[in-house]
């Protein structure tokens, strides 16, 4: 079975690739994060400066998902999977872009007042992270219930938004002053938000690739 | 699991495309054994094939699917110490009731083998032959006409209108086997038998065959043996898969290669088997 060890070589591969990928991913997450709430223009820089790699890895998954499927024609769990990856990896790359949205807002946020507490940002921020982590331990477990649990918990993300949507517009109509300031860090709990709905997407990648079971748009 | 012979709705949405259209039962196998001497081939198969759609048989080399094909126009008759128990109805009469007429069975059941067989005689005669021996035609013009609606329906007519008078032989291969079919064609037959009819075939003689069997499912009942899973994948709309003379699944073919029911299926058609 020579072809298949050299599938289950190139299937390892891609696993390895989404994995790559999902940490560069939540890195920039969290040094997004750091940069806002500590005012870090510099690692801010950084998390700009490194997404080129993201991109590229992205690339590197996408050419690797052709070859498997041009060059092995998987089938039954091996199509799932490489299905999976397949889509997998431009979410991966957006959650970076995300992050790359959230840092650019920080040389910006830095040139206004500072907001001592970050309206409960900096707890989305954990959360998105978490969730992301959790999401890509479950893909490489091949844990659909696992998957599953890490969905619930985009309603937390979700709660928390609308929580800080509230407080930033309140805060805007109490002091005009600062409402370009509320406004960008709307902005970053908004990318927050996308972030949760990115990593419900990868988590439902996970539960068509362990179950073949599709279930987006059903909760 | 599956129930063998279910059309079976995938269990998940698995894809947006409609589920198969219900359909009759065309062929209905019960509790089939088979035996060479004292070796059984198959062992208790209960599958139906519904009739216009095309079913693959999968599985290894020696899963028993050619032998089991081979029992659905009893074939296997010709092989000596052969023996054959349970029910295989075709439009609910016994192919195997004491009495049952073979020939009108072969008549209604025609067979594509892997190897193209043309007789050597001209593409003519090959096509003429099924209808002459069973007499099915009352003159030449009416031969002549079934024989030319044979060859359109088999996709060889516009390649060959003008050399029907030349040796079958001088084809190549891709027309012969169009030609094997055209003559299994002309009898009107009700159901076609396929033991892997693409096999010798070039990618360009196989893509014509599995268009003509496309083609052809809008009026027949097809039953297609293949090694090759892609071509199982591209043509059926249902799949079985064999494993040493047992059937082991059978599905709705888009079920079975992104989602298979058994364990022993996806191991199969992931090439992980063993």
């Amino acid at each position: 079975m020579e072809v298949h060890r050299h599938l289950d070589e190139e299937l390892d591969e891609l696993r390895d690739g989404v994995l790559r990928l999902g940490g560069e991913a939540e890195a920039a997450l969290k040094k997004a994060m750091r940069a806002l709430t500590e005012r870090d223009s510099n690692a801010a820089r950084e998390v700009l400066e490194h997404d080129d790699t993201i991109d590229e890895l992205e690339v590197e998954i996408d050419r690797q998902c052709i070859d498997v499927f041009v060059l092995r024609q998987p089938a039954a769990r091996d199509l799932r999977f490489v299905m999976s990856v397949a889509k997998m990896a431009p979410v991966l790359e957006r959650i970076a872009d995300h992050a790359c949205n959230i840092a650019r807002a920080v040389p910006e946020l830095n040139n206004e007042p500072e907001l001592k507490n970050h309206v409960r940002l900096h707890e989305m921020g954990v959360i998105a992270s978490s969730m992301l982590a959790e999401a890509l331990d479950a893909f490489t477990k091949n844990d659909a219930k696992a998957a599953r649990e890490v969905i619930k918990r985009d309603a937390e993300i979700n709660d928390l938004y609308n929580q800080i949507f509230h407080d930033l517009i309140e805060m805007m109509a109490k002091e005009p002053a600062t409402a370009t300031r509320d406004a960008r860090l709307l902005f970053v709990a908004k990318h927050l938000e996308r972030i949760g709905d990115y990593v419900t997407d990868i988590c439902e990648l996970t539960v068509y690739m362990a179950e073949a079971a599709v279930i987006k748009h059903k909760h | 699991m599956s129930t063998p012979g279910q059309i079976v709705a995938p269990k998940f949405e698995v894809a947006r495309r409609p589920v198969l259209p219900p359909r009759e039962t065309k062929i209905s196998v019960a509790d089939l054994n088979f035996f060479y001497g004292r070796s059984q081939a198959l062992h208790n198969i209960t599958l139906n094939i519904p009739e216009q759609m095309v079913m693959a048989f999968i599985g290894p080399s020696g899963c028993g699917k050619t032998t089991f094909l081979r029992t659905l126009n009893r074939m296997n008759d010709v092989i000596p110490g052969t023996r054959v128990q349970g029910r295989v109805m075709m439009d609910n009469q016994d192919i195997y009731a004491p009495g049952a007429d073979v020939v009108e069975l072969r008549r209604k059941v025609g067979m594509v083998f892997q190897k193209s067989n043309p007789f050597p005689k001209s593409i003519f005669d090959n096509v003429a032959y099924g209808l002459r021996i069973n007499r099915l035609t009352s003159n030449k013009s009416e031969l002549e006409d079934r024989v030319a609606t044979a060859l359109q329906d088999a996709a060889l007519w516009s390649e060959v209108k003008d050399r029907l008078k030349s040796s079958a032989l001088g084809l190549s291969g891709g027309q012969q086997q169009r030609l094997c079919i055209a003559r299994a064609l002309a009898i009107r037959p009700e159901v076609i038998l396929m033991d892997e009819p693409a096999s010798a075939l070039d990618p360009i003689a196989t893509s014509k065959i599995e268009e003509l069997i496309f083609d052809l499912k809008k009026q027949y009942t097809i039953v297609i043996v293949t090694h090759n899973m892609q071509q199982a994948a591209r043509v059926s709309d249902l799949t079985a898969f064999f494993l040493l003379g047992k059937l082991i699944e059978v599905n709705a073919t888009e079920k079975m290669f992104t989602a298979p029911d058994e364990k022993l299926t996806e191991d199969y058609i992931t090439g992980r088997f063993g």
